[in-house]
């Protein structure tokens, strides 16, 4: 079965991309749709078994780097972790796959396309039940490439592949991290299998090195360089700029690989780690501080963005800031239980948008939208569920897990976790406020739009709202439904079993009632706050813009972060690479190296030709020199 | 003494090519003369392949060794393998029949006296990665120099003549400094037979110079830091098929030449010079992966990214880890494969739109999907993407690097990031966008032909990458064998000191 769950993605993925020509349009979307889905009903098998039964499982499918200490097998692992991410990366995949049946109908490629997604999934497979650092790194690099080939699909736009290749790029620069940090578990441990690493863990807590000079304990150089490959990954504050970029591919890829599922692969990580990590508390501080950081500064950006699709990618940056401060804290069973939630109303937000991208013929700016809500009711209504699931609104899926991080954090007892709970609860009534904006801008309002006229709008195909339905279920009960088995006080040590390491058990005490009902509260009152702002009277919101334009022009150039990266790394790189190779390689090395010779020798050989004169009188003259010379020289000795 | 396979692999071709020239075709485009070229070549790979087959990979001693008097004692002619030599044998006569399929197009005169070359070639590299004495060595070492040299003089582009002696002129330098070596070993020790040197030792005393002669050699070919600079000009005049075995089998010589002979006969010298190596291979994976940023023509950033990649090669050897050392060996053959590819790739498009400048083309994905596919797939091995034989090569390189000195493998994993970045935006320039030109709606995409010999390349890239065990099982008891009497001439050392 384990084979199956794995292999069928790829298999699809080939079958697709190769033979699509062959099997046709209609055959490649239907067989990849198919072969994903029963993966996706497998994975729930699998979960259902894991729950149950205690169901764990390590296969070996073959042997793969073996050279000298370091072997490392091609592998499935099954343990409730891994199940978890199956199920979430299946189930999404599976509803992306079908719903890019309806979005992509109009495109020329649509074999490609479902063949890249498939692809992706298994990629994002191999990763997730991998049980070693290095298939680990494959599957981070393969959905790294797949995201490149998605983010690119529409190759003619130069602004998608160029931010392809910055996704890319980025990502390997988190990737440099990472590879880092494998390379000194492997320096440290002598193998790179989880198992064996995890296990000699506890003798060398206290063990020191030496790195660039500075004196550290490797557990901790470990845990921030691996932390490191986490943030290129999940778009951490520094390493995010990429993902809103990478909102240039077609929007079923943002839905599933920027938000439910590759972007997740950096909280997976650390959470995966957690044998690791529970030993460093300064790597653990230090991820606290990220994800709070990130969470609020991608909040703040949010709010002033006007293309739909960054608003929701900035959501998901500042999402996944909490997953990993509530990692942070140590609650990595919360930040797992928000990673599933969160794969569910965040893909529902972004097949959402899609709809309405699409009904609005590839119109992005939620400026030109506005008063559609009654022709697009269904999406109106599922994007609803999304946003009261997002924001945390009582008893949707987000609302167990968003308050359960807040909640930790503040309970975690020390500066960090303190901090990191009152940011949590700002940064949620910033999400609820760019939330609702979103709604209100594009549903509510006046029609703004010129191109299209509001007659020809129409609700999206049921090919596409079904797997909408199904998201908005899921954003409605996953939270209710799993509380109790991720993080239900006590029965959650049970479900997770070895898979999540927690050195002391997680506090079990209540925050005070007035904190438990200031996250909900805010979120509720900001909802018609924003419907005042953003529909009723829109003045406040021009005049608080114009009082304060210096802070919205730098949220809008969102914090210039690109312009300073641009600055520090990619014209030096460019104008580094072109000073040497113009004036090094050619005006030094070669000028002085063989052209140099060459000119040398030359020279000296056209002197040499000059004594040859020919003439007898010129070779007469020097011999006489000559011989004076060897007589003056013997006489005077 | 059995069956000489040896010798036969090495012969094989110059019969070949003494064949091919005595014979006069029928027609006047050489078409049979091509096929006598590829059959010989062909069936030399064969063979290579039978001797992998049969070689015994759990024996540390050189195997199927042949040995024949030649100058009386003074010089033998001696042969023979170990699990390094075969790979690299390999991979010679796996890329040269390729070449001479992918020759039509490139060569259009004279293409009787290119096969010949060819050929020739083929025997000296051969005779490089197999010989066991000092002085056979230097002959095929340097006598191969002699058809590229033709090949970039004759059949290259504008400026071939100016590539050509710059070429000879930097592996000159370095050669006439290795035979003065040769010469001093011998009057050292009385033998330039590889094996009984490893056997007595070199004495420390002189290993130092005796190291540095090498060395200049070595570097010249592979390239190194600040002798590169042929190389780029090199890659740009000669025709595909002599950059692919430039590329592919030439500029191995060197790293073969290293791991056999700096490290095998000068250990205390090797570890001497380490720092010297890491500083030059730190400059040559960061400083030409720059350059190669900014390259316009396609030849020249493929050239450009050959240095950085060897720079990793040279890294990994010096290492003296068994992963760093077996991560150089896999990084050769694979940079063999992928280079070559990449070349051959720059060679169709040259020989449909004659320019290899990047900014002439954009937008091919739309007329050559197959092309853009190949194309992805090699700039992913390129790149060293999990998957592809590049990763393995490369992660155990820094793996091994790592176990050595923190900086270095940091600084070198940079090199890493700065590769991803040259060659994407070169897929990007050149594959996507839109179509700018209207001679580019004329190309046609890849023939019968051009597939088959892409995907004779794709193939093995993609199948070490995900199960490199025969490459590394191959390797494993040879490069064992000499980190442990690399270790034990180290200790020795230090013992007589004290």
């Amino acid at each position: 079965m384990e084979y199956l769950i794995l292999f069928l993605p790829l298999f699809a993925s080939i079958l697709s991309g190769f033979f699509g020509k062959i099997i046709g349009d209609k055959i490649s979307q239907v067989t990849t749709s198919l072969f994903v889905s029963l993966s996706a009903v497998l994975s729930f098998v699998i979960l259902y078994k894991v729950i149950n039964q205690g169901y764990e499982n390590n296969l070996v499918i073959a042997t793969w780097i073996n050279s000298g200490s370091l072997n490392v097998n091609w592998s499935i692992k099954i343990d409730a972790l891994s199940s978890v991410m199956l199920v979430v990366v299946n189930l999404v995949s599976a509803l992306v796959h079908v719903y890019s049946i309806g979005y992509m109908s109009d495109d020329p490629h649509k074999p490609r396309f479902m063949s890249y997604l498939s692809l992706f999934t298994f990629a994002m497979l191999t990763l997730v039940t991998s049980d070693n650092f290095i298939q680990l790194f494959f599957g981070w690099e393969g959905v790294g490439l797949c995201s490149y080939f998605l983010i690119g699909f529409w190759f003619k736009k130069d602004s998608a592949n160029s931010a392809a290749i910055k996704a890319f790029v980025v990502n390997r620069v988190g990737d440099f991290g990472f590879a880092l940090g494998i390379f000194l578990i492997f320096y440290i441990f002598g193998t790179v299998n989880y198992n064996e690493v995890f296990e000699q863990i506890p003798t060398i807590i206290d063990k020191k090195i030496i790195f660039l000079g500075f004196s550290t304990k490797a557990i901790d150089l470990i845990c921030i360089l691996l932390f490191i490959g986490a943030m290129g990954k999940s778009a951490q504050l520094l390493l995010h700029t990429w993902l809103p970029d990478a909102m240039e591919g077609p929007t079923p890829v943002s839905a599933l690989i920027h938000a439910a599922t590759m972007v997740t692969a950096g909280v997976f990580l650390v959470v995966r780690c957690s044998p690791i990590y529970e030993y460093s508390q300064l790597a653990l501080t230090i991820i606290t501080v990220v994800g709070m950081s990130t969470a609020f500064f991608a909040a703040t950006i949010a709010i002033v963005q006007t293309d739909i699709k960054k608003i929701i990618a900035y959501s998901t940056c500042s999402q996944l800031g909490y997953m990993f401060f509530a990692a942070g804290v140590g609650a990595y069973n919360v930040a797992m239980f928000h990673l599933f939630t969160h794969a569910f109303f965040k893909a529902l937000l972004f097949l959402g948008s899609g709809s309405i991208i699409h009904a609005f013929k590839n119109e992005q700016n939620i400026n030109l939208m506005g008063g559609v809500w009654k022709k697009l009711p269904y999406t109106y209504i599922l994007m609803i569920i999304g946003t009261l699931a997002l924001t945390g609104f009582p008893f949707l899926s987000g609302f167990y897990s968003k308050d359960a991080i807040i909640e930790f954090a503040y309970l975690k007892d020390n500066r960090a976790g303190f901090f990191a709970a009152y940011i949590g609860i700002f940064t949620a009534l910033l999400t609820s406020i760019y939330s609702w904006r979103l709604i209100f801008k594009t549903f509510h309002g006046d029609y703004n739009n010129q191109k299209n006229k509001i007659e020809s709008l129409h609700e999206s195909p049921a090919v596409m709202l079904l797997p909408l339905a199904v998201l908005a279920i899921g954003s409605i009960f996953a939270g209710i439904i799993f509380k109790e088995l991720f993080i239900g006080h006590d029965t959650f040590y049970v479900f997770w079993g070895d898979s999540i390491k927690f050195l002391q058990p997680l506090s079990t005490d209540h925050p005070p009632k007035w904190f438990i009902v200031l996250t909900p509260l805010l979120v509720t009152i900001s909802i018609p706050l924003s419907f005042y702002l953003f529909v009723k009277n829109k003045k406040i919101v021009n005049a608080i813009v114009e009082a304060n334009k210096p802070l919205y022009v730098f949220l809008q150039h969102k914090w210039y972060f690109d312009e300073l990266y641009d600055f520090l790394f990619v014209k030096p790189s460019k104008k580094t690479g072109y000073f040497l190779w113009k004036k090094i390689d050619i005006l030094i090395i070669d000028r002085f190296g063989p052209d140099g010779i060459s000119k040398l020798i030359k020279n000296l050989s056209i002197r040499a030709v000059k004594f040859q004169s020919g003439y007898i009188y010129h070779y007469a003259l020097i011999m006489l020199l000559g011989f004076s010379a060897l007589l003056t020289l013997l006489i005077f000795k | 003494m059995n069956f000489p396979i040896i010798s036969s692999l090495i012969l094989l071709p110059t019969i070949g090519a003494l064949f091919i020239f005595f014979t006069r075709p029928s027609s006047k485009k050489y078409q049979s003369s091509k096929y006598v070229a590829l059959f010989i070549s062909l069936a030399n790979f064969l063979l290579s392949l039978y001797l992998w087959y049969i070689f015994d990979k759990s024996n540390v001693d050189f195997q199927f060794v042949e040995n024949r008097e030649w100058l009386s004692g003074f010089i033998n002619y001696k042969v023979g393998i170990d699990g390094i030599s075969i790979l690299f044998i390999l991979l010679t006569t796996f890329i040269v029949p390729i070449c001479i399929i992918s020759v039509n197009a490139t060569v259009t005169n004279k293409l009787k006296n290119f096969l010949i070359a060819i050929l020739l070639m083929e025997t000296m590299m051969i005779g490089v990665f197999c010989s066991l004495d000092l002085v056979v060595f230097y002959l095929f070492f340097e006598a191969g120099l002699i058809p590229m040299f033709l090949i970039i003089g004759i059949w290259g582009g504008e400026r071939r003549v100016y590539s050509a002696f710059k070429f000879f002129l930097y592996t000159l330098l370095g050669s006439v400094l290795m035979l003065i070596a040769i010469i001093s070993i011998y009057w050292i020790t009385g033998t330039t037979d590889v094996v009984k040197l490893y056997e007595i030792g070199i004495d420390p005393k002189y290993q130092k110079l005796l190291w540095l002669a090498f060395f200049s050699s070595f570097a010249v070919k592979t390239p190194m830091w600040p002798v590169h600079t042929w190389l780029p000009d090199a890659h740009v005049e000669a025709p595909t098929a002599g950059s692919v075995l430039l590329a592919a089998i030439l500029l191995k010589m060197a790293g073969y030449g290293f791991i056999r002979f700096s490290l095998g006969l000068f250990p205390i010298a090797s570890e001497y010079f380490i720092p010297l190596i890491y500083f030059l291979s730190l400059i040559a994976i960061i400083y030409t992966s720059l350059v190669a940023l900014m390259q316009e023509d396609m030849k020249k950033l493929i050239a450009y990214s050959s240095v950085a990649h060897m720079g990793f090669v040279t890294l990994g050897i010096f290492t003296m880890t068994q992963q760093g050392i077996e991560g150089s060996i896999i990084q050769m053959i694979s940079h063999g494969l992928v280079s070559a590819a990449l070349f051959l790739s720059v060679g169709v498009l040259y020989e449909r739109m004659h320019t290899r400048m990047i900014n002439k083309y954009s937008g091919l994905v739309l007329i050559m999907p197959k092309y853009a596919i190949v194309l992805m797939v090699f700039t992913l091995g390129s790149i060293g993407l999990p998957g592809t034989s590049g990763f393995v090569g490369e992660f155990l390189i820094l793996m091994g690097a790592f176990k050595k000195n923190f900086l270095v493998a940091t600084i070198a994993s940079l090199g890493v990031i700065l590769g991803a970045a040259y060659m994407l935006w070169l897929y990007k320039r050149v594959i996507f966008g839109n179509l700018i030109n209207e001679d580019l709606k004329k190309l046609i995409d890849l023939k019968k032909i051009e597939i088959l010999v892409f995907s004779s390349l794709v193939f093995p890239i993609l199948f070490f990458g995900f199960y490199p065990e025969p490459l590394i099982n191959s390797v494993e008891t040879s490069v064992i064998n000499l980190i442990d009497m690399y270790n034990f001439n180290i200790n020795n050392n230090l013992v007589l000191k004290k």
